[in-house]
């Protein structure tokens, strides 16, 4: 194993954070001028979006039921247990359900990305289609990125709602809840900057799985072995990306908002 | 069909039709700190078919790189079709390679698309009407003789199919320059024959100016030595030991151009590491 210096490390990712701002930066613009690829952006959104609803639903539908059982064990303590519909509907919507979604996705999507362009790049696609007169960021990474943005709001919708629906079960087929309290009470704990909130930082968090997906697949070398390389990178960077700027963004929701 | 292919290719636009189609001057390119290339200057003709010999790693498929401008120079200047590509933006390379046909060293075609969306990619994206790509994706594939293979994906092709569809994909939007990036590499002398008399169709049938990088120097000798006969659509000897005057050489080694001339003065340089090369 080779060492390398420090300045010369610092270099390296230096360079790097400038070839993700520049990818990141063409991709946005991409969609802004011609030629504009919408069969591909429709094409994205039916794998990223169609294709990650199965384990949106039962990732969403699972928590949801979890967070009832062990809510309500704690909210017995104090006698509250008819606060669990608040207690799943605030945390589905603001925190779980955003993280959860962008995480889930990140997993199947990411890693999806890095290995496809990865994979093209490593053998010479990417330089046949520069050659053949195509903008490989234009017709891969913009679709993918705005495919990814549209659909992430809506899994997430879907990831929250289903969350609910499994407290729901949990709060009435287990605990003996009643359901036009469970849902009056979930209905109520709900705020506009809560739901604000919970759906914003989808937004980020589908940039951030586009971008980094396609740029470890943009800059994949090294055959096989370093597609999974790309791969692997690509879905441990996203998800860390993914909680820390959904901490700040919550930090940052809270300053506006107020909760 | 190939008459058609000559008619288009010679009715096409090209940029620039006086003075060399292709010139390098004191071309430099570093990876990391390794230099791949050195100062190396050259000029290719129009009509002339350029062949580049030298050993692996010597920075030929780079030199066809930097003439398709999918990669910068680090010194020195390059112009295609007269045009300085050195600095020139990617968006304007798109305009420009529209007029150059790339053969990739692995064929490099897209795997998720069928040989007819691949031939036809380039059509696509200039949005010609489906009945006419149509048109010219068969007219393509039966130049290269694999009009049956239309509906295949590549994975079902083998490695000399793709070979043989990599060049009706760089030929289908008739180009006046193509490069053509090892063929031949790795494929059996039949196949790698097949391919050769291909490249010899489009020279002497089309007219196209060409650079072809091969590590077989039979292959190099059989383009300097032999030419295709349209009226029996194979290619045959040239009478009396003759050679093809528009066949010319470029070697490099460890970067460095060590020869760029034709076929007689190659096979007649008393160069001690060239005479060793050849032997």
């Amino acid at each position: 194993m080779s060492f390398v210096s420090p300045e010369d490390f610092a270099k390296q990712k230096i360079a790097a954070i400038q070839e993700y701002s520049i990818l990141s930066w063409q991709a946005i613009a991409g969609l802004f001028s011609r030629p504009r690829y919408w069969s591909e952006i429709y094409s994205q959104m039916d794998s990223i979006g169609v294709g990650s609803m199965p384990i949106i639903v039962l990732t969403g539908f699972f928590t949801g039921c979890v967070l009832a059982l062990q809510s309500a064990t704690s909210l017995q303590e104090f006698g509250s247990v008819s606060l669990t519909g608040n207690l799943v509907a605030l945390s589905m919507v603001k925190e779980l359900g955003p993280v959860l979604t962008g995480l889930m996705v990140s997993g199947r999507n990411a890693s999806g990305m890095a290995s496809e362009i990865g994979s093209m790049r490593v053998t010479e696609q990417i330089d046949a289609m520069r050659a053949l007169g195509t903008d490989p960021v234009r017709k891969l990474v913009t679709p993918r990125l705005y495919a990814t943005i549209f659909m992430l709001f809506f899994l997430t919708i879907l990831s929250d709602a289903f969350g609910i629906a499994g407290g729901a079960l949990v709060s009435i087929a287990i605990m003996g809840l009643n359901p036009s309290s469970y849902f009056n009470n979930s209905y109520r704990a709900l705020q506009y900057g809560d739901v604000v909130q919970g759906l914003v930082k989808p937004l980020f968090s589908a940039f951030i799985i586009a971008t980094v997906g396609c740029y470890f697949g943009m800059t994949t070398k090294g055959g096989t072995q370093g597609v999974g390389r790309s791969t692997t990178q690509a879905v441990v960077v996203s998800s860390v990306f993914i909680i820390i700027v959904d901490l700040l963004v919550t930090r940052g929701m809270i300053g506006i908002f107020g909760r | 069909m190939a008459s058609e292919l000559t008619s288009s290719a010679s009715e096409a636009p090209s940029p620039a039709s006086s003075g060399p189609v292709v010139v390098f001057d004191q071309v430099s390119i570093h990876f990391d700190v390794k230099p791949v290339l050195q100062d190396v200057s050259f000029a290719v003709e129009h009509g002339e078919t350029r062949i580049i010999l030298g050993p692996a790693g010597g920075g030929k498929s780079v030199l066809m790189k930097l003439a398709n401008g999918l990669i910068k120079p680090d010194g020195g200047r390059i112009r295609i079709f007269g045009q300085d590509i050195t600095d020139m933006p990617e968006r304007e390379l798109f305009k420009l390679r529209a007029h150059i046909g790339m053969v990739f060293q692995e064929s490099a075609l897209f795997d998720s698309l069928s040989v007819e969306d691949n031939v036809a990619y380039r059509l696509h994206e200039e949005h010609i009407p489906e009945a006419e790509a149509h048109i010219r994706v068969v007219e393509a594939l039966k130049f290269v003789e694999l009009e049956q293979a239309i509906q295949k994906f590549p994975s079902e092709l083998s490695g000399g199919m793709r070979r043989r569809v990599s060049i009706a994909r760089a030929i289908i939007s008739r180009p006046d320059l193509i490069l053509y990036d090892s063929p031949t590499g790795g494929l059996d002398p039949i196949t790698s024959t097949t391919i050769i008399e291909l490249v010899m169709k489009q020279r002497d049938v089309g007219h196209t100016t060409s650079l072809l990088i091969t590590h077989r120097l039979q292959d190099a000798f059989t383009l300097a030595m032999n030419r295709f006969n349209p009226d029996t659509g194979k290619m045959e000897p040239i009478p009396n030991k003759g050679v093809d005057e528009k066949t010319k050489f470029l070697v490099l080694n460890d970067g460095r151009v060590v020869f760029d001339g034709t076929t007689l003065e190659l096979v007649t340089s008393t160069d001690p590491w060239l005479r060793d090369y050849l032997s």
